[in-house]
C-alpha cells in the first residue's frame, strides 16, 4: 500500500514537471515543425531567473507569499524576451529548411545559450528554497511529501486545461489546428502564418521558461541542467507523437510513472526504463501514440 | 593523376608517421584523438549521404571504447589488434541488431531513436557498478604483440594506428562511394520510392550503410579510449553524439576526406576556443555552427570546390 502510494505520487510529481517542458516543445513542432533543442535552456533560463529573483525577494525581507506571483513573473518576462529574440532576431531568416537542419541550428543556439547563462549568472549554484518549504509537508500513510509537490500537479493540471481550452474552444486555437494541419493552406486561405509563428514560439518559450522558474526552489540551479532535461522532454515528446499536446501529456504520465516504478523498486533502471520505454513505443508506433497521420509524397 | 594522388597521399601518410616522433605529444595526442572522431564522423557521412541524421552514433563510439577496456582488463591483454578486433566485433553484433529496427525509420525519427539507443547505453552504464558508474574506468596503454614506441612522453602506436586506419579506411570508403551500393545512398535522400521501383531494396542499403557506421565509430571509440587511457558513459551522452553531427556538418559530406580533416580542424578550434576562453567556448562552437549552416550549407568542403572554381574563370 505505502509503495503503491509512493509510486503513484512520486511519478504522477514527475510527470506534471514533464508535462510542463513537454508542452512548450510539442507545440512549437507542432506549428512550425522545429525540433528545438534551445527548449532547455528556456527550461534553464527561467530557473535561473526564477531562482536569483526569489533570493534577491527574500534578502530584502517582502511577504513570503507573492514569492510565487514573482516565480510567474520571471518566467513570462524571460520567455518573452528570449522567445522573441530568437525567433524574430534568428529563427525567421531559417525558416523552410530541412527539419533536420532545424535541429542543428537549435542546437547551435543551445550552444550558445548555455554559455550565455554562464556569463549572466556565473557558475555558482543558485538555491531559492523559500517557496518549497513555505507550504510545508502532508503526512499518509507515515509517507511525508512536499506539498510544493502537490501544488506543481495542480499547476499542470491547470496548464493542460488551458492549452486543451484555447486550442480546441477558441478562435485563435482553431486558427493555429489549422496551419498544424496544413500550414501552406492556412497561409492561401489567408492565416498570417508569420505571426502565428512568433505567438506560438513565444508561448513554447514561456511554458520552458515557466518549467523551470517553478521547478528552480525544488533544486539547486546549475549549469547544464537545461542539457538533461531536453534530452527528457524529448523522450516524452517522441512517445506521445510529436506535435500532439495531448500525445505530451500520456508521455508524461507514461515516463513518469514508468520511472517512479523503477526507482522504487528497482533504482539502477531509472534511465534505462525511459528510455526503454520509448523505444518500445517507437517500435510499435513510430510516429508515437498520438501522431496525426500525413500523406506519403512521391 | 589518379595514381599521382595516391602516390601523394602516401607520402603523406608515411610523412605523417614519422613527424610523430618529433612533434611534441599534446599535438600527436589532439591528432589521434581527432582522426579518432574523423572515422565516426565518417561513418555519419554515410548514412548522411542517403538522407540520414544519427543522433546516437555515441552508442557504438562508447561501445567501442568499453569494448576494448572491458576485454583487456578481463583478459589482461594489450594487444592493440586484437583489441582492434573486439571493438569491430563487438559492434558488427549490437548494430546487426539495433539496424534491423532503425533501418525501418527516416528523417527526424531516425535521429531520435538513434538517440534514444546511445541514451540507453548511457543509462545502463551509469548504474553499472562493475563498470565503474559515472566516473568509468582506466584502459591499458596498447602494445603491438609486446613491442611499443614511446616518442616525446607519450606512447606512440596509437597516434600510428590512428593514421593508417584513418588512410585505410578513408581509401576503402572512397571505392565504396563509387559502388553503386554507395552510389545507392544519394539516390535513397533524392527519392526513396523511385529506388524502390529500380529494384533496389532501400532498407538493405540503409541496413548495411548503418552497420558500417558503427564499425567506423567503434573504431574510433576504442582508439580514443587507447589514446586517452580512460573511458566514462559521456561518451554515450547525447551531446557527444551531438558534437559528431556537428563534425559533420561542418566539414561537408562532398569527400571522404572532409570528415578526417574536419575532425582535425574542430579539435584545434576547440582546443583553441577553450584556451581564449574557458567560460565561452561552447559559444563560439556554436557561433561557427550557425555560421556555416548560414554559409556554407554544404560545409568546408565546399569551399575547396569555391575555390578552384574561382581559379578556373
Amino acid at each position: 500500500m505505502n509503495l503503491a502510494l509512493a509510486v503513484l505520487v512520486d511519478g504522477v510529481v514527475y510527470s506534471s514537471w514533464l508535462f510542463l517542458i513537454a508542452a512548450g516543445l510539442t507545440l512549437i513542432y507542432g506549428v512550425m515543425k522545429i525540433l528545438n533543442m534551445a527548449h532547455g535552456s528556456f527550461y534553464a533560463i527561467g530557473a535561473y531567473a526564477g531562482a536569483s529573483l526569489i533570493g534577491v525577494y527574500f534578502a530584502g525581507g517582502n511577504p513570503p507569499w507573492a514569492s510565487y506571483l514573482l516565480l510567474i513573473g520571471a518566467a513570462l518576462v524571460s520567455g518573452l524576451i528570449i522567445g522573441l529574440l530568437i525567433e524574430r532576431g534568428f529563427l525567421r531568416f531559417m525558416y523552410g529548411r530541412d527539419e533536420v537542419v532545424m535541429i542543428l541550428v537549435t542546437y547551435g543556439i543551445l550552444l550558445i545559450l548555455e554559455d550565455t547563462i554562464k556569463l549572466l549568472w556565473g557558475v555558482d549554484p543558485y538555491f531559492a528554497y523559500q517557496p518549497y518549504t513555505l507550504l510545508g509537508r502532508t503526512k499518509m500513510y507515515g509517507l511525508s511529501f512536499a506539498n510544493y509537490d502537490f501544488m506543481l500537479i495542480a499547476v499542470t493540471a491547470l496548464v493542460a486545461l488551458v492549452l486543451w481550452w484555447s486550442l480546441n474552444r477558441t478562435r485563435a486555437g482553431k486558427i493555429l489546428q489549422s496551419v498544424i494541419h496544413d500550414r501552406e493552406m492556412a497561409g492561401a486561405l489567408g492565416v498570417n502564418v508569420t505571426k502565428i509563428f512568433t505567438i506560438t514560439f513565444v508561448i513554447g518559450a514561456f511554458l520552458g521558461a515557466f518549467a523551470g522558474a517553478l521547478t528552480a526552489p525544488g533544486i539547486s540551479v546549475v549549469p547544464g541542467i537545461g542539457i538533461e532535461v531536453i534530452i527528457l522532454a524529448f523522450a516524452v515528446v517522441v512517445i506521445g507523437g510529436l506535435g500532439s499536446v495531448g500525445g505530451a501529456f500520456v508521455g508524461a504520465l507514461i515516463v513518469g510513472l514508468s520511472r517512479a516504478l523503477s526507482v522504487h523498486l528497482y533504482p539502477d533502471g531509472e534511465l534505462f526504463v525511459i528510455y526503454g520505454v520509448m523505444g518500445l513505443v517507437l517500435a510499435f508506433r513510430p510516429q508515437g501514440l498520438f501522431a496525426i497521420a500525413g500523406a506519403r509524397k512521391i | 593523376m589518379m595514381t599521382k594522388n595516391r602516390i601523394y597521399l602516401l607520402i603523406l601518410a608515411v610523412a605523417m608517421i614519422f613527424a610523430g616522433l618529433v612533434m611534441p605529444y599534446w599535438f600527436s595526442f589532439l591528432v589521434t584523438v581527432a582522426l579518432a572522431k574523423g572515422l565516426v564522423v565518417l561513418g555519419l557521412v554515410i548514412l548522411m549521404r542517403a538522407g540520414l541524421v544519427s543522433f546516437g552514433q555515441g552508442l557504438y563510439y562508447c561501445a567501442g571504447a568499453y569494448a576494448v577496456g572491458a576485454f583487456s582488463d578481463y583478459f589482461k591483454t594489450d594487444n592493440l589488434l586484437l583489441l582492434l578486433l573486439v571493438a569491430i566485433v563487438c559492434a558488427l553484433v549490437i548494430s546487426s541488431i539495433v539496424g534491423l529496427l532503425l533501418s525501418r525509420y527516416r528523417d527526424i525519427f531516425f535521429a531520435m531513436f538513434s538517440m534514444a539507443f546511445s541514451m540507453i547505453l548511457y543509462g545502463i552504464l551509469v548504474k553499472s557498478a562493475a563498470l565503474g558508474s559515472s566516473d568509468g574506468f582506466n584502459v591499458v596503454s596498447p602494445t603491438f604483440f609486446g613491442w611499443t614506441v614511446h616518442a616525446s612522453g607519450g606512447n606512440m602506436l596509437t597516434y600510428w594506428a590512428a593514421i593508417v586506419l584513418a588512410f585505410l579506411v578513408g581509401a576503402v570508403i572512397w571505392r565504396y562511394f563509387k559502388s553503386p551500393m554507395g552510389m545507392a545512398g544519394e539516390a535513397i535522400r533524392e527519392n526513396e520510392i523511385r529506388v524502390e521501383y529500380l529494384g533496389i531494396s532501400v532498407q538493405k542499403v540503409i541496413y548495411i550503410k548503418y552497420i558500417i557506421a558503427a564499425v567506423l565509430a567503434s573504431l574510433g571509440g576504442a582508439i580514443t579510449a587507447m589514446t586517452v587511457g580512460h573511458i566514462d558513459p559521456e561518451m554515450a551522452y547525447w551531446t557527444t553524439s551531438g558534437e559528431f553531427v556537428f563534425i559533420a556538418l561542418m566539414a561537408g559530406t562532398g569527400h571522404v576526406a572532409a570528415p578526417l580533416v574536419g575532425a582535425i580542424i574542430f579539435e584545434l578550434l576547440r582546443t583553441f576556443a577553450f584556451q581564449v576562453s574557458p567560460y565561452t567556448w561552447q559559444m563560439i562552437l556554436g557561433i561557427a555552427l550557425l555560421a556555416i549552416i548560414i554559409f556554407l550549407p554544404n560545409g568546408l568542403w565546399s569551399l575547396k570546390e569555391k575555390l578552384m572554381k574561382g581559379a578556373k574563370s
